[in-house]
């Protein structure tokens, strides 16, 4: 269970300034049992995009972004369409985030913040992993987490460290975090993203309270209850 | 104002120069070293905080006994180690001791030192470090308080606030980028990670020329040509090439002192016209200082 919060509208819409075809990918799991995505959130995002002015190149909500080979499949299907657009904004945890821009090879914006639920990276099981910053960062740093791919977690750029290989201080074998964004988002023709400054981290959003994670735990499970109550007798297999 | 920071104004060429607190409270060797080879010789010395993560006497505390000696340190604040309370209220600390100028850095891992097992903070980087130097000065903290305004200093601190750079790193562009943010963050003057290539340099010089900011170019002396390879393979940015490795090659034992002098003397020389100082970090080696200084034509 991976705890998210929706970023407001209008950050998102920033961060989607210059992108004007844009698919909205939802994922179907924890968001849903946080009461952050689902259903009415894919609305109510076309209908903000729709708004302000952006095509929506589609819609679509994919059951757990974090289930790497239920993605392939699913995400396989509207390759064509997710393709079309040139950005994907994705309602979901970091990894969610990731693991969507690395497979469709386009700019992916997250929609959301993820919280801290203690390392918690869904079934994801690629090298694509999130911070839980509370803070998310994607959309600024060409889809990757700066958060953890940095051995300092650095949020304004590379240190002095980066090997001549292009690797970390810390181990010949960890490429520089800040290496890797800075060649995405040179190839994306968006290294402006590094003139921004960002703010330090607000560590508050690192440590949720354990009410909020009880709450959360408690509606994931029982929207699992309530989706298998309404499921026809007949769906089930035959012993 | 500090004399660094006069002396940068007025467009002389300045020379700084480095000193590491040891690891112990055995002072007085470092202190001696301080008066006798860099007092009077160079414009300040800066004073490096637990430098590659080994765990030594605090950069403020020798900054502090320096001034009283009558020699100008320059603060280096690492974000490895503290807080944005700890690094703040020691900017603060720096201030009440007299001590202006300050150098913000990002610090070397904790796994490059001696307490691989420690926490490395990061709450701050170098750029965010810089803003909250400039917000200092200008009377107020990082905090907020209860209705969302920034929380108010009972007298604010002036400093003269560098940051440091690598002109000879993989790559050039993100270094840039990096250092127009730390200008805009408030850095007044950049020191060099070290530099043995003039040309690769005068490039870097040319890129960062909009910034209109003085750099003092950084010179790391050379001990040995098994220093100058270990450097080319272990640290980052620094690329010592083939002939003054072949010229530390030639040079008998007794012949070292002089050979890295005259090495880092004639980088400085050649390097003069491109940029506004050197900065001399000559790793416990201060008797060469005055003999690079006399060689470099400043």
């Amino acid at each position: 269970m991976n705890a998210t919060e929706r970023k407001p509208n209008p950050e998102i819409l920033e961060s989607l300034a210059d992108a004007r075809k844009v698919f909205v990918v939802g994922c179907k799991g924890c968001p849903v049992g946080c009461d952050t995505g689902g259903e009415p959130w894919l609305r109510e995002m076309a209908d903000l995009l729709a708004g302000a002015g952006r095509e929506v190149a589609g819609t679509a909500l994919v059951d757990m972004l974090c289930n790497k080979a239920g993605v392939g499949s699913r995400l396989g299907r509207l390759l064509e369409a997710l393709r079309a657009a040139d950005t994907i904004l994705v309602g979901s945890c970091g990894v969610g985030v990731q693991s969507v821009g690395n497979m469709v090879g386009r700019r992916a914006v997250p929609a959301m913040n993820t919280l801290c639920m203690g390392d918690y990276q869904g079934l994801w099981p690629s090298a694509e992993r999130c911070g839980e910053c509370g803070e998310c960062l994607l959309a600024h740093t060409g889809g990757l987490c700066p958060i953890t791919l940095c051995a300092k977690s650095l949020v304004n750029g590379q240190c002095g460290g980066t090997g001549d290989d292009g690797s970390c201080e810390v181990s010949p074998d960890r490429p520089c975090g800040w290496r890797l964004i800075y060649e995405r988002l040179a190839a994306l023709g968006r290294l402006d993203d590094m003139r921004r400054f960002q703010s330090p981290r607000d560590f508050r959003k690192f440590e949720i309270t354990d009410a909020r994670r009880r709450t959360i735990r408690w509606a994931l499970e029982v929207a699992e209850e309530e989706e298998a109550a309404a499921e026809p007798k007949n769906a089930q297999k035959p012993a | 104002m500090s004399q660094l920071q006069q002396q940068l104004a007025a467009g002389r060429f300045v020379i700084t120069g480095e000193i590491g607190p040891p690891k112990g409270t055995n002072i007085d060797p470092v202190l001696h070293e301080a008066e006798t080879y860099l007092k009077g010789r160079v414009a300040a010395v800066n004073v490096t905080d637990n430098q590659t993560a080994v765990m030594r006497v605090g950069s403020l505390a020798v900054c502090r006994l320096l001034r009283e000696r009558g020699i100008e340190p320059v603060f280096q604040m690492v974000c490895r180690d503290r807080n944005r309370i700890a690094l703040q209220s020691d900017a603060l600390s720096a201030a009440v001791l007299g001590i202006e100028n300050l150098l913000a850095l990002t610090g070397d891992h904790v796994v490059m030192g001696d307490h691989r097992e420690a926490k490395p903070v990061h709450d701050l980087d170098s750029v965010d470090l810089l803003k909250a130097l400039s917000r200092l000065e200008g009377g107020s903290d990082m905090g907020l308080d209860a209705k969302g305004n920034p929380n108010q200093l009972d007298g604010a601190p002036k400093f003269f606030k560098g940051c440091c750079t690598t002109p000879c790193g993989p790559n050039p562009e993100a270094q840039v980028i990096k250092l127009e943010k730390k200008v805009q963050a408030g850095a007044q003057f950049v020191q060099t990670q070290a530099v043995y290539d003039p040309a690769t340099f005068e490039t870097f010089m040319k890129r960062i020329r909009h910034l209109n900011v003085p750099v003092l170019v950084g010179i790391v002396a050379l001990k040995s040509a098994a220093m100058a390879k270990y450097m080319n393979r272990s640290v980052p940015g620094v690329q010592v090439p083939e002939p003054i490795i072949q010229q530390l090659t030639a040079a008998p034992k007794e012949d070292r002192k002089k050979v890295s002098a005259e090495i880092a003397g004639r980088l400085v020389r050649e390097m003069r016209p491109m940029c506004q100082g050197a900065h001399l970090m000559t790793l416990g080696w201060d008797d060469i200082v005055p003999d690079i200084i006399a060689q470099s034509g400043a």
